[in-house]
């Protein structure tokens, strides 16, 4: 016996008879694990350490949104800075100057090999090191220059990328119609290129969002604590996990309609929408 | 004394290897209408680009309006205001409506208020039949109708001198007519036209001279009627005849 495209069939079922069976066991092994987990897991104290009702409103009442507002302003900042020095860094890469070229090289590879985490304590050593030297808008200072830092690295690629993408022709009309370098670049190059750039700068700034969790490094007064660090101390305070996955979900209320945003753009660039 | 607005002498170009343009002279005159025609390699879209130097020669000269474009100390934006460029492809600012594409050089580059930079923009969007789209993105224009806006374009920094770089090449043969149109009014107005096209019949029409190019030389140049009707040189017979046995 043979299938329409002439290939042996072991068994007497069809293609789609085959199809339908492969989906049932998957379900059926789905359904087993689910089932072992609910016998076997101890639920009450899973529900009291992680989502004890009680300590999750004290933990929204006690300084949350303080500290989702600390994380949003930590990674805004962070980002701003990133992506001024991310542009520079691009336009350097893509310099005639040979010398701004292996500069900029040097710098991106050079922090994007690193742990944010090792650029935050380098910081925040920094006073310590250069006698009388103070970060300004302490402790903003410390964490923008750390994110900013971090976030140029992979910024200035996505924007290098970005730049190159333009199409040559669009620079070519720029000039011949005599616009300097500089007009082309302002007018023509860089709007166009930010347009393409938005999807992977958003996933940039929601790969800072995270980072900012560092700021801990820093050493911080409660009134400056960002999400991470604050979820933390409370869950320390009550011995419980509930106040971090409150803290995390407070994480998720930025990053998912970012990433909503992000895979909308997406969809629409590739189904060739534009302008 | 010179009159020739456009003077090519001796311009050679090399792309990696290949000769692209040998030792090319040519002139043209104001208010005349210049046709490049030739196979496609031949080097006439390089000769064109050399003119407002998107190409830069290796070797020779190219003074247009008196300027000497391949001086390195030349003020090249200066020089290119008075040369408007129509591309194959028409390279609309994609992120600019019709309009701002036609305003954005009047006012980043000659300076203009936005309303004054406006207003001369809608005169040439008038001019070509496309006023009524001033507020679209090219995206949602038909390529005749973006090739006529880039000819606005164009026209709206009053240039002395257009080129048009195989301005009908890329669009589907029912919309050649109306940027022909347009091209042939540009002509009549008496504007100065260098023209790398492969439309002969636009050619044997409005040129005032036709050039043949072949493997980067000039082969031939004359009134359409001589060159298209007859021609002297075996390559310029030969292009002709597979150009009218395929169109």
């Amino acid at each position: 016996m043979a299938d329409p495209n002439g290939h042996a069939v072991r068994s007497g079922r069809s293609p789609r008879q085959r199809a339908r069976r492969r989906r049932a066991i998957q379900y059926v092994a789905l359904a087993i694990v689910i089932g072992v987990l609910a016998f076997m897991a101890d639920w009450p104290t899973i529900g009291h350490t992680f989502f004890d009702p009680a300590l999750i409103l004290n933990t929204a009442a006690h300084g949350l949104w303080r500290a989702l507002w600390n994380t949003l302003v930590y990674s805004a900042g962070g980002f701003v800075i990133g992506l001024a020095a991310g542009t520079l860094l691009a336009l350097m890469r893509l310099s005639e100057v040979a010398p701004y070229r292996w500069l900029a090289t040097l710098y991106i590879e050079f922090f994007r090999g690193l742990p944010a985490l090792i650029v935050f304590i380098a910081l925040s050593l920094l006073p310590l090191a250069f006698q009388g030297l103070a970060m300004p808008f302490s402790p903003y200072g410390t964490v923008w220059a750390a994110l900013g830092i971090v976030g140029s690295a992979y910024m200035a690629e996505t924007i290098r990328a970005g730049i190159l993408a333009v199409p040559r022709g669009q620079i070519e009309a720029a000039r011949s119609l005599g616009l300097s370098p500089a007009q082309t670049l302002r007018q023509i190059t860089l709007p166009q290129a930010f347009r393409l750039m938005i999807p992977p700068l958003t996933n940039e700034l929601i790969m800072l969002i995270k980072d900012s969790s560092l700021v801990f490094i820093v050493g911080l007064s409660a009134a400056n604590f960002d999400l991470t660090k604050f979820g933390r101390a409370a869950a320390n305070n009550h011995v419980n996990i509930t106040p971090l996955v409150v803290a995390g979900l407070g994480y998720l209320i930025i990053t998912l309609p970012l990433s909503i945003v992000v895979r909308r753009m997406e969809a629409r660039a590739a189904s060739g929408r534009r302008a | 004394m010179n009159t020739a607005l456009v003077e090519l002498a001796a311009v050679s170009k090399t792309f990696s290897g290949q000769r692209v343009l040998d030792d090319i002279d040519l002139e043209v005159e104001r208010g005349e209408v210049v046709c490049v025609i030739g196979p496609s390699g031949s080097g006439k879209s390089t000769l064109l680009r050399c003119v407002n130097r998107l190409e830069t020669p290796d070797s020779g000269r190219v003074v247009v309006a008196g300027v000497d474009l391949t001086d390195p100390d030349c003020d090249i934006d200066a020089a290119r205001r008075q040369i408007g460029m129509v591309f194959q492809q028409f390279n609309l600012f994609a992120h600019r409506n019709v309009l701002d594409n036609c305003a954005l050089a009047l006012r980043t580059v000659l300076g203009l208020k936005r309303t004054e930079a406006e207003r001369k923009a809608r005169d040439q969007l008038e001019w070509v039949g496309l006023a009524d789209r001033a507020n679209a993105y090219p995206s949602e224009l038909s390529g005749g109708q973006q090739q006529r806006v880039a000819i606005a374009r164009a026209l709206a920094m009053d240039p002395a001198l257009m080129l048009f770089d195989e301005p009908t090449s890329a669009l589907d043969p029912e919309l050649v007519g109306d940027v022909l149109t347009v091209m042939r009014r540009l002509a009549d107005a008496g504007t100065t036209m260098i023209v790398v096209t492969h439309e002969m019949g636009f050619a044997r029409e409005v040129a005032d001279r036709v050039v043949f190019m072949d493997a980067g030389r000039i082969v031939e140049q004359g009134t359409p009627a001589q060159v298209l009707g007859h021609p002297r040189v075996e390559r310029t017979r030969d292009f002709l005849q597979r150009v009218s046995v395929s169109g």
